[in-house]
């Protein structure tokens, strides 16, 4: 999904000021790395899907108070965050049945590896990618619901009241 | 050492909360429920589970953003303090009864710093050559205990579900075949028609 460079310019006037928007294009990418970082090393190193994902959420959610609510729906939208949950939702029940194939439920069947390396340790750095992603699009969607809709309906009422 | 620094820090926490109930601005009241949050999580870091530590910061401050954004901006009506014999009578006793069956509950526990190992000590010696992770917190979460993090996930993915449910606005029923697309919230234009229908 391309961005709009006018939502990222300073001179957008929906969300905060101008230095808020230049701090948040300089750090923004630093978050989002931050989150997969620990997503994927979540086997390795303290961490794991659901502090990356979190991580990830916040990441969303600062951009939505920067830079005013239509960049971050146009990334991830209600519609996108619902397919994206109900999807890792599926496969975290997909993955344990598949291991009835082998043996029996929640198997590891996936080869192991060698520890200490990124690509080890079977599926738990699969399962920590989904959890990831589910955490990010539900917490956000949560975010979204909380507070721009309520948001949005509290204005309208203020309105309403100013003209009275 | 550690035990006094955690006993700073739960006096630190008790205190915070105590303000987050008492005052009357409900900015500061959330700002103070962030204390109890940031204290759990240097406590988590104190006795060496950075994992928990990690988590618990990161929810705290994101919990921080909604509870700002989405209730300050929304008008509260205030609740009028009064005194309720009733209520304060039964809350000292069953707080009573709390504190008893704590003490004896807590008489039976093992000492601080020395848990029961007998299933924990059979993951940290084998954790390694059966699931290859080195996270021993992600060898258990996700491989031993796989189970209990399915659940979890139905927890989170249930909890979704209704938040978006009782946030809609209108029922599904209702909605011509054009809305049928959309599954959570409502456009701009479509809320501030309902709401004029709503005013009228």
């Amino acid at each position: 999904m391309a961005t709009k460079p006018e939502l990222m310019s300073s001179e957008n006037p929906k969300g905060m000021t101008p230095v808020v928007k230049t701090v948040v294009r300089f750090v923004m990418g630093i978050i989002f790395m931050f989150g997969w970082y620990i997503i994927l090393y979540g086997h390795l190193t303290p961490g794991g899907g659901f502090a990356g994902g979190t991580i990830l959420a916040c990441g969303y959610v600062i951009l939505t108070l920067a830079f005013g609510k239509e960049l971050a729906l146009g990334k991830m939208g209600d519609m996108t965050a619902s397919i994206i949950d109900n999807t890792c939702a599926f496969l975290f029940v997909t993955i344990p049945l598949i291991g009835i194939a082998f043996g029996f439920f929640f198997l590891n069947f996936v080869p192991h590896g060698k520890p200490f390396n990124l690509v080890s340790a079977g599926f738990i750095p699969l399962y920590n990618i989904i959890i990831g992603l589910k955490v990010t699009s539900s917490l956000f969607a949560i975010f979204i619901a909380l507070a721009i809709f309520g948001r949005f309906v509290s204005t309208l009422v203020e309105e309403a009241e100013d003209e009275e | 050492m550690v035990e006094t620094f955690l006993l700073v820090l739960l006096i630190f926490m008790i205190i915070g909360s105590i303000i987050a109930i008492e005052t009357k601005n409900l900015l500061s009241s959330v700002i103070s429920c962030g204390i109890v949050g940031a204290g759990v999580s240097i406590a988590f870091l104190m006795l060496g589970a950075p994992d928990i530590a990690i988590t618990q910061v990161v929810v705290e401050i994101l919990i921080l953003v909604i509870l700002i954004r989405a209730t300050i901006t929304i008008d509260n009506t205030g609740i009028e303090a009064h005194w309720d014999t009733f209520s304060v009578v039964s809350s000292l006793i069953f707080f009573g009864l709390f504190l008893v069956f704590a003490f004896l509950a807590v008489q039976d526990l093992a000492p601080f710093g020395k848990p029961l190992m007998r299933v924990s000590q059979q993951y940290l010696e084998t954790g390694l050559q059966k699931t290859g992770a080195a996270n021993i917190v992600a060898s258990v979460v996700l491989d031993f205990r796989g189970y209990d993090t399915l659940g979890e996930a139905t927890v989170i993915f249930t909890s979704i579900v209704g938040a978006f449910v009782i946030l809609r606005r209108r029922g599904r029923k209702a909605r011509k075949e054009a809305d049928t697309e959309k599954v959570g919230i409502l456009t701009e234009e479509e809320i501030r028609e309902d709401y004029e229908e709503f005013r009228e």
